[in-house]
């Protein structure tokens, strides 16, 4: 399956949104065609961002007056570099530069910004209406999570400012938003955002291997299976559907073959919390728990989850893919700031 | 440079035991005192490399190396002396 998807596309404003230059012209034009591209592509889920060297105030007023401002996230307006804008931006949104797709009117911009991210995908604001029918901005299924993509964002970006205005440690903090995590068997409506987590999750993904949904299909219900699904809400608001699991429940032992959780809850540190579950469960049904793990070059944090919960290597699959094991002598209880739900 | 000082802060700042009035000594295993998550895991491994520029490879994510402030700092002076020999 192609994992070639761009999860965010960051635009310039003068002349590649609207035709003119802001601060040289009042009478300003959006662009033919340009209010639906980004409507449509916020339908999509796909997150939208702007990276200007303008007037932040007058800026973010113009497009108020197109009625646009509330479609992007994190906007950088200013006049700072325009790789040091796309990073900030990456940074916020906890995403990697390749899954970023960078829109200028200059080849200028457009270098600067690939001399400083190789990865990041430029494009010239002259090739503009291409971009819907561009492959890497047509995910597979839209789904309630994806057409409600920008407004968890934007609950997070509240979340980042009570955060940032919390004194104490970090895991008070936590304790501070009332968490809730419900783990549940997937249902055949969660399996086209499952089918999107095993594609989109880089950081905590455990083996890094995309799923399909005719897979996920038959592996719900296959008896020796169990594929959950974890939703995840606070304070704030809910953050969706955000974690999935699956386990082979083989006759000698319970064989963990994926776990994944959205980088936008990794700063909740609730991987641990399913994989707690998972433990726990093995443990009542009397069997030793192994856990695959693939090194991607991105999902350090989930090896690290693994092996600080207490899992040590057991073998080596030919293919690379490392299997650990965990005794199941000591399983750690539920953090005391979530309320963790397990339905049936 | 004084490890164990720099070790013991970052602990209080991310865990909340001192702060629920409770002491730790330098042996208590924090992962067993109390719910340890993955952030505060890779915030740690990522504390340790930045701070005293090491690197920790895939055969030292031993939860052993990181659960006590002794067996943490016996960790990087073991690292740091390989370095310098």
């Amino acid at each position: 399956m192609n994992k070639q998807t761009i999860k965010c596309v960051v635009w310039d404003l003068d002349n590649t949104i609207w035709d003119g230059v802001l601060l040289e012209n009042s009478d300003l034009k959006l662009k033919p065609g340009i209010e639906d591209i980004i409507k449509t592509l916020d339908r999509r889920g796909i997150l939208q961002s702007i990276s200007s060297k303008n007037d932040h105030d007058a800026a973010m007023a113009a497009l108020k007056s197109f009625g646009l401002d509330e479609y992007f996230l994190y906007p950088e307006i200013n006049w700072n570099a325009k790789s040091y804008s796309l990073a900030q931006i990456q940074k916020n949104l906890n995403i990697s530069m390749d899954a970023i797709l960078f829109i200028d009117d200059q080849e200028y911009e457009l270098q600067e910004v690939k001399s400083v991210h190789s990865s990041v995908h430029c494009m010239n604001a002259c090739e503009y209406r291409s971009l819907l029918d561009d492959p890497r901005l047509i995910p597979r299924f839209i789904t309630e999570d994806s057409a409600m993509r920008r407004m968890l964002y934007k609950t997070d970006q509240l979340r980042k400012q009570a955060e940032a205005e919390f004194n104490g440690p970090s895991e008070a903090f936590l304790a501070s938003l009332n968490m809730r995590m419900i783990i549940a068997p997937a249902d055949e409506h969660d399996l086209q955002r499952a089918e999107e987590l095993t594609v989109r999750t880089n950081q905590l993904n455990a083996t890094g291997k995309a799923y399909s949904y005719e897979e996920l299909d038959r592996l719900r219900q296959s008896e020796d299976h169990q594929l959950l699904i974890t939703e995840l809400e606070d304070r704030f608001g809910t953050y969706g559907k955000i974690g999935l699991a699956l386990v082979h429940m083989n006759e000698t032992c319970w064989r963990l073959k994926m776990m994944l959780m959205s980088c936008r809850v990794v700063s909740r540190g609730v991987g641990t919390v399913l994989l707690t579950h998972i433990m726990q469960e093995a443990h009542r049904a009397g069997k030793p728990l192994l856990a695959d793990f693939r090194d991607t070059g991105r999902n350090r944090m989930m090896n690290i989850t693994f092996r600080f919960a207490g899992f040590r290597d057991k073998f080596t699959e030919p293919d690379g893919t490392m299997v650990l094991e965990h005794d199941l002598r000591s399983i750690p209880q539920f953090p005391p700031y979530i309320d963790v739900v397990v339905q049936q | 440079m004084d490890y164990r000082h720099v070790i013991r802060e970052f602990i209080r700042d991310n865990l909340s035991i001192e702060h629920e009035g409770a002491a730790f000594s330098d042996d208590d295993n924090y992962f067993e005192l109390r719910f340890v998550n993955s952030l505060f895991a890779m915030k740690l491994v990522q504390f340790v490399e930045q701070q005293f520029g090491i690197v920790v490879e895939n055969d030292e994510l031993d939860l052993n190396n990181f659960c006590t402030v002794n067996n943490l700092v016996k960790f990087v002076e073991a690292k740091k002396a390989k370095e310098a020999g």
